[in-house]
């Protein structure tokens, strides 16, 4: 598999501060990887080392098989991004902007330009200085998707659009990725994650917790179970269950995938009269992620 | 609600951020007139002296361009004179600290904040202002006390201090309405220093021209630069100018609240319009971005340049004839060139103003790479195809043509003005551009230092403006308070040609374009290293 983002051990201070501490990254070409993280994990340190700005101080970064400070020019003709906190020039239209950003870059699609204007229906001849933030970040969103290129750096692209928005927003993603472009997606917006993401990695305090699909992902997590009983099951001692909770003949419990089996045979053997199992949301793995209690298992 | 609610508490949040920079500017002010009443006896003992000092600056075009006529020839009289440049500086900064926290702020979005918290309506501009001004009282009543205690008259003492500070308070309120007229914090700072500007450049015009007999004279009365001047401490102790002056200051206030209770947050009187829909053809590449952002800023100082410059020039042509009936001066002049070698001397001295001037536009200008750096603009530019060397010497290339443009303005129109009093408008012009254009590599070194600041020390890139303020301290007063030479040595412009007129010698010339290019290469390269953006 051709990798575009590989990321090794990377490490990044701000004087006594630690941003990235041995962070991993691996994104291979025409994935849409989701990059998550509670904030401050490093998500946008990271970005930086990717686009040049920052000089790590240690680990193996490649970028389209490039060194992303040595080759910055070169590699950022095949690559847009999109910063979390967009800041625009007050004095020039949100059109010259766009123009602007796509010339540095070799010029734009023109058909596209329109299309994407039209589809985010954003008003390109207001200045910058009057777009709200949502306005801004659909500038450099057009920007970046009407430049004919390889790899998407989006960082927190959708923070300030409405739900509309960023419906136009996942679509123009997915019809990225269909043309086959890499795409870098920084999010806190799980569903948008879960809709556009083939893999994921999640990072905390400037460290890799979690990397692998999302199917991969789900299977680390535990299945809630809650059983009506018509005797009493014995599953305290059964490896991996957790928050066991019994109310007469009513069970509750969340449990391991690999203790699926043994559980269901017990339930089974203590008469079970109704049975719903929830599947684990991805909402509950980062919440795990996030909060750090609980993590690694 | 009470409109004025909360003043308080912004009041305490503004000396909290300037906890540091506010003493330091109001200690520094406040020494300056007690080190010079220290200076004069030193340097003019016997009041013969001082006498002879004071008809001898009286009678040179370029000390009553740049402090005045001495009105009284005694210590206290000499002192305010010489002082009266610095009543610009408290004018300055006192704008500057208004918008800093007036027009700053709500650009930045950190008024919105404040305003969802129950503070009144007036409360920010209000809190700025009775901070501005309590700071002038202060500085006021030190300088006051600092000269009585060297046992100057207290009442001229008094009346000194107070100078400054209706300075202070006039121009805090300039700082004011300009605030609420634009809408981004340059602009109201760019508006209110054009205000203060235009003030000092009527009395600069006002008080040549009176004093070369010229029909110019009443500038220095309608300038407000020229009534704040007016009170004439030690001399006259014309207190009564007080009364226009606070007048002047409370109507400006009113204005600015006007201004403020009718507007939206965030707008301003000079609204933003709409503009095309796409970029021009010429709006590619970092060198067309920087011309977007620069050229506002370059025509305005090209069009005050070019206009004082003309004032200048039309009043260089008296400059000659004010010769006194003293003969011992009468062979001075004759020595310095007669009335011709004064003209050019006096030239000279306006060009070197000039280039002080265009110093600071070169120093804006590099310190736009941070400005842009720190709010965030740099980061799209640099994540496009575009290396941080061309994006620096996209602003850099401002920092270094924009000063040649404004001199070539200030150069062509004050030769211009002057040509046509002598009818030779030509060679006049080109000897007074030669003379402008000399001035360049001390501009350049100091624009470099500042990129070398951006580069390498980049939370220090502010320190640009301390190097020049440090520059022409050592320029204007090194001399008064005897600063060891290689101290003073320091400053570039102490090592340029006085053109025209003067002998122009290479070396020095060459040497400052060289330092000016080892500066802007350590500059570039620590940009090239470092972390972008660096907080």
């Amino acid at each position: 598999m051709e990798t575009t983002i590989q990321v090794r051990g990377l490490t990044k201070r701000y004087g006594r501060s630690t941003a990235l501490d041995g962070l991993d990254l691996s994104v291979a070409a025409g994935e849409v990887h989701g990059f998550l993280g509670p904030n401050g994990a490093g998500k946008t340190s990271t970005i930086r080392v990717l686009l040049g700005l920052l000089r790590p101080d240690g680990g193996q970064v490649s970028l389209l098989g490039g060194d992303p400070w040595r080759d910055a020019v070169a590699l950022h003709r095949r690559l847009a991004y999109v910063p979390g906190d967009v800041s625009l020039w007050p004095n020039l239209t949100g059109g010259e902007v766009i123009d602007l950003l796509g010339r540095l870059r070799g010029g734009l699609d023109r058909h596209r330009r329109t299309d994407l204007l039209e589809r985010f229906a954003l008003d390109p001849t207001k200045k910058c200085r009057s777009y709200s933030k949502g306005n801004r970040q659909k500038v450099a969103l057009i920007a970046a998707l009407a430049a004919d290129v390889e790899l998407l750096l989006l960082d927190e692209p959708t923070s300030g659009l409405d739900p509309l928005m960023e419906a136009v927003f996942r679509d123009r993603v997915a019809d990225a990725a269909r043309q086959g472009r890499t795409v870098l997606l920084s999010s806190h917006i799980l569903a948008e994650v879960e809709a556009l993401c083939d893999r994921v990695t999640i990072v905390r305090d400037g460290r890799t917790v979690e990397s692998g699909t999302l199917a991969e992902l789900r299977h680390l997590t535990r299945t809630t179970i809650v059983a009506d009983l018509a005797e009493v099951a014995d599953l305290a001692r059964v490896a991996g269950v957790h928050g066991l909770s019994v109310d007469g003949t009513r069970l509750r419990c969340e449990v391991e995938p690999a203790a699926l089996p043994e559980v269901l045979r017990r339930l089974a053997e203590a008469d079970v009269r109704g049975l719903v199992s929830q599947p684990p949301t991805l909402e509950e793995l980062f919440l795990r992620h996030y909060q750090g209690t609980g993590a690694r298992r | 609600m009470n409109p004025l609610a909360g003043t308080g508490q912004l009041v305490r949040l503004i000396l909290r951020r300037d906890r540091l920079v506010m003493p330091l500017w109001i200690i520094w002010l406040s020494v300056m007139p007690a080190n010079f009443a220290a200076a004069f006896p030193a340097l003019y003992p016997t009041a013969a002296e001082r006498s002879a000092f004071a008809q001898t600056s009286n009678a040179n075009a370029a000390l009553v361009a740049l402090y005045g006529p001495v009105h009284t020839a005694d210590l206290g009289g000499l002192v305010a004179w010489r002082i009266s440049i610095v009543t610009v500086i408290v004018a300055l900064i006192s704008l500057l600290t208004v918008v800093r926290h007036t027009r700053t702020e709500e650009e930045a979005g950190r008024r919105e904040l404040l305003g969802a918290a129950p503070i009144g309506r007036y409360a920010g501009p209000a809190a700025a202002l009775v901070v501005v001004f309590a700071a002038n009282l202060l500085l006021a009543t030190a300088v006051a006390a600092g000269l009585a205690g060297q046992g100057l008259p207290v009442a001229g003492s008094a009346a000194l201090g107070a100078q400054f500070a209706a300075a202070g308070w006039l121009f805090a309120a300039v700082g004011a309405v300009a605030a609420q007229l634009a809408t981004t914090a340059a602009a109201a700072r760019g508006i209110a220093a054009v205000g203060l500007g235009a003030a000092v450049a009527g009395r600069v015009v006002g008080d040549l021209s009176a004093h070369a007999g010229g029909p110019l004279g009443w500038l220095s009365g309608v300038s407000p630069f020229g009534w704040v001047m007016r009170l004439r401490p030690y001399a006259d102790d014309a207190w009564w100018v007080l009364g226009p002056l606070a007048a002047a200051t409370a109507g400006l206030v009113a204005v600015a609240a006007g201004l403020h209770g009718r507007r939206d947050l965030g707008s301003g009187l000079l609204a933003a319009g709409t503009g095309p829909a796409t970029g021009g053809p010429r709006l590619a590449g970092p060198v067309a971005l920087a011309w977007r952002l620069h050229r506002g800023p370059l025509a305005g100082w090209t069009a005050g340049f070019a206009l004082t410059g003309a004032l200048l020039g039309a009043v260089a042509g008296g400059v000659g004839d004010m010769l006194t009936d003293n003969p011992t001066l009468r062979d001075l002049f004759a020595r310095l060139g007669g009335a011709a070698g004064l003209v050019d001397l006096f030239l000279a001295a306006m060009l070197g103003l000039f280039a002080v001037g265009a110093t600071g536009y070169a120093i804006a200008a590099v310190g736009r790479l941070r400005v842009e750096e720190t709010s965030g603009r740099a980061e799209p530019v640099l994540a496009a195809p575009v290396s941080r060397s061309r994006w620096a010497a996209s602003h850099l290339l401002f920092a270094l043509i924009g000063p040649v443009v404004l001199m070539a303005g200030a150069g062509s129109t004050m030769g211009a003005a002057y040509g046509l009093s002598g009818g030779d408008v030509g060679p006049t012009t080109a000897r007074v551009l030669v003379g402008a254009f000399a001035t360049l590599p001390a501009v350049w070194l100091l624009a470099a230092v500042a990129l070398a600041l951006v580069g390498l020390v980049p939370r220090l890139a502010m320190a640009g403006w301390a190097v020049l303020a440090a520059t022409v301290g050592l320029d204007l007063f090194g001399a008064l308070l005897q600063l060891p030479q290689p101290l003073r040595d320091l400053s570039p412009f102490t090592h340029l040609p006085s053109l025209p007129g003067g002998q122009v010698s290479a070396v020095p010339l060459v040497v400052l374009a060289l330092l000016a290019a080892g500066s802007a290469a350590a500059g570039m390269i620590g940009l090239r290293r470092r972390d972008l953006p660096v907080g």
